[in-house]
């Protein structure tokens, strides 16, 4: 069992990034993920971790070295937020395809316009169909862990894919949180060297990233889809073991006091942890409103999802997104989705809250809800939105 | 003028026979993982002198053999014949681009149709 420490959350991730034993680490800073790289540039410095740090001109460039280094079998990461993302997108697509495992950490940012450094998960929503693992998390221990399992699972040789860890901006990236930290041992024990099935070498050449003509691009998209939804066993497995070796489980989808729950909220990343003290106090009032945090974005955990959802009469999907002309929010519509074929199905209502760094608090939450049942607001509901 | 071993070791290549599978056939399965393709420089396989709709015509008789159009094709589809002093055409690459006949300073080489 690893020392308790009190640590800025995206310290504490830089920190686990540098216990992996990274390779390659290529980056451009952009708030609110700065501290991130400015304390892994810090670690390969002062030489505590032996590793090429690229200040990159650009995240397109941050995305093309990690991409060029773990084809040649390198361990790399990378992280950014909101416009540096956008910048990189086009690369984000192509490590994905080509099945190269780096992991991003990705600290939750509204897109501009209106120019906003605060949280939201616009950023996420705009490469969520990039095949890339996703996961939210809900509190810095979630985010520090989750470097952990992100290295172990994209670079399972059954797997073979990036992992993005979206930790919400400022919200987790900047607060300074109790963490349990990992041992160099348990980090051996848990993290196997990175051993590619192909890598560019002179002893064995091979063609990395070539032209898909229409004969064969949709097989290749097709084995690239397979491998992440055949991920979810490695992921489960990777998830027992770090419960194993730190006492902490983490799952798919987590259900709290949904026991006789009426209602359900439904969230993703810090915004859980606000929604599970609303949930504290309308079962003190005596209501029957339970709370399911969705920690893994892609693969969609479809049959967790609709088992923890099904029994309720409502579900409020909680977004921090707009979908602008959909006519409800990403999270809403893909909830909507899969338990329309369910043969147990609640009524399902979407409110969009806290984009752009507005606050939400537990009081908010519990106003959602009322809204919400009271049928009183349109799908893609911006809750708070004056005028 | 036996230098160009490289050259000849390319067109030697029978890659046909090395590939496995052809793209039409592969299946999912084949595909290795990120598309890695285990074989470089098959795309020899793919003949891209399909999509020619012109073709060059060269005279012999007016070339004054200065390598400019070897130089220039930018799928190397053209090489010397050392015996008869002459250069051919590898039309199962050739795009009937046309910039040999384009670059050709004395247009020893003309742009037909395909087909004619």
């Amino acid at each position: 069992m690893g020392q308790r420490v009190g640590i800025e959350v995206s310290i504490a991730a830089a920190e686990a990034v540098g216990l992996c034993d990274v390779d390659v680490v290529a980056a451009y800073p952009i708030t609110p993920q700065t501290h991130v790289v400015e304390h892994l540039s810090e670690l390969v410095a002062d030489g505590h971790l032996d590793a090429e740090f690229v200040p990159v001109e650009s995240e397109h460039s941050a995305m093309s070295v990690c991409v060029g280094a773990a084809a040649a079998g390198a361990r790399t990461f990378t992280s950014t937020a909101a416009q540096g993302l956008a910048l990189m997108a086009e690369i984000v697509y192509i490590a994905s395809t080509m099945r190269l495992p780096t992991v991003m950490l990705l600290s939750n940012r509204a897109l501009s316009a209106p120019l906003s450094i605060w949280n939201d998960h616009s950023d996420a929503m705009m490469v969520r169909d990039s095949g890339w693992i996703q996961v939210f998390c809900e509190n810095g221990q979630d985010a520090y862990d989750a470097v952990f399992h992100a290295f172990r699972v994209g670079e399972d040789p059954q797997v073979l894919l990036p992992v993005m860890i979206n930790v919400d901006g400022f919200t987790l990236t900047h607060v300074i949180e109790p963490i349990e930290v990992w041992t160099k041992e348990m980090v051996r024990q848990y993290l196997p060297p990175f051993q590619p099935i192909h890598k560019l070498h002179p002893d064995k050449v091979v063609t990395m990233g070539a032209f898909g003509m229409p004969e064969i691009y949709a097989e290749q998209r097709f084995a690239h889809e397979l491998a992440i939804l055949n991920s979810r066993s490695v992921i489960d497995k990777a998830w027992d073991e770090l419960a194993s070796l730190t006492g902490r489980k983490y799952k798919a989808v987590d259900s709290y006091k949904t026991e006789g729950a009426d209602t359900i909220i439904l969230a993703m990343g810090s915004l859980c942890e606000t929604a599970s003290l609303a949930v504290d106090k309308m079962r003190q009032a005596g209501r029957k409103v339970g709370l399911v945090k969705l920690r893994l974005w892609r693969p969609l955990p479809v049959e967790e999802l609709r088992a923890a959802l099904g029994s309720a009469q409502e579900v409020l999907v909680l977004d921090r997104a707009i979908s602008p002309g959909a006519g409800c929010a990403p999270l809403t519509s893909e909830i909507r989705a899969i338990m329309y074929q369910h043969d147990k199905r609640p009524k399902i209502r979407g409110m969009i809250a806290g984009i752009g760094g507005r606050d939400v608090t537990p009081d908010h939450v519990v106003d959602m809800v009322d809204l919400a049942l009271a049928g009183k607001t349109r799908d893609g509901h911006i809750y708070g939105v004056r005028g | 003028m036996t230098q160009f071993s490289l050259f000849d070791a390319y067109y030697s290549i029978e890659m046909e026979e090395t590939v496995t599978k052809s793209m039409e056939e592969m299946t999912w399965q084949d595909v290795e993982p990120g598309g890695v393709i285990t074989e470089p420089g098959n795309a020899a396989c793919y003949f891209t002198g399909t999509w020619r709709s012109q073709r060059p015509r060269y005279d012999e008789e007016v070339c004054n053999r200065c390598w400019r159009c070897f130089v220039m094709c930018p799928d190397a589809a053209i090489s010397p014949d050392y015996e008869r002093n002459v250069f051919v055409w590898n039309y199962n690459y050739c795009k009937g681009c046309g910039i040999c006949a384009y670059e050709c300073p004395v247009d020893a080489i003309t742009m037909e149709e395909e087909g004619k």
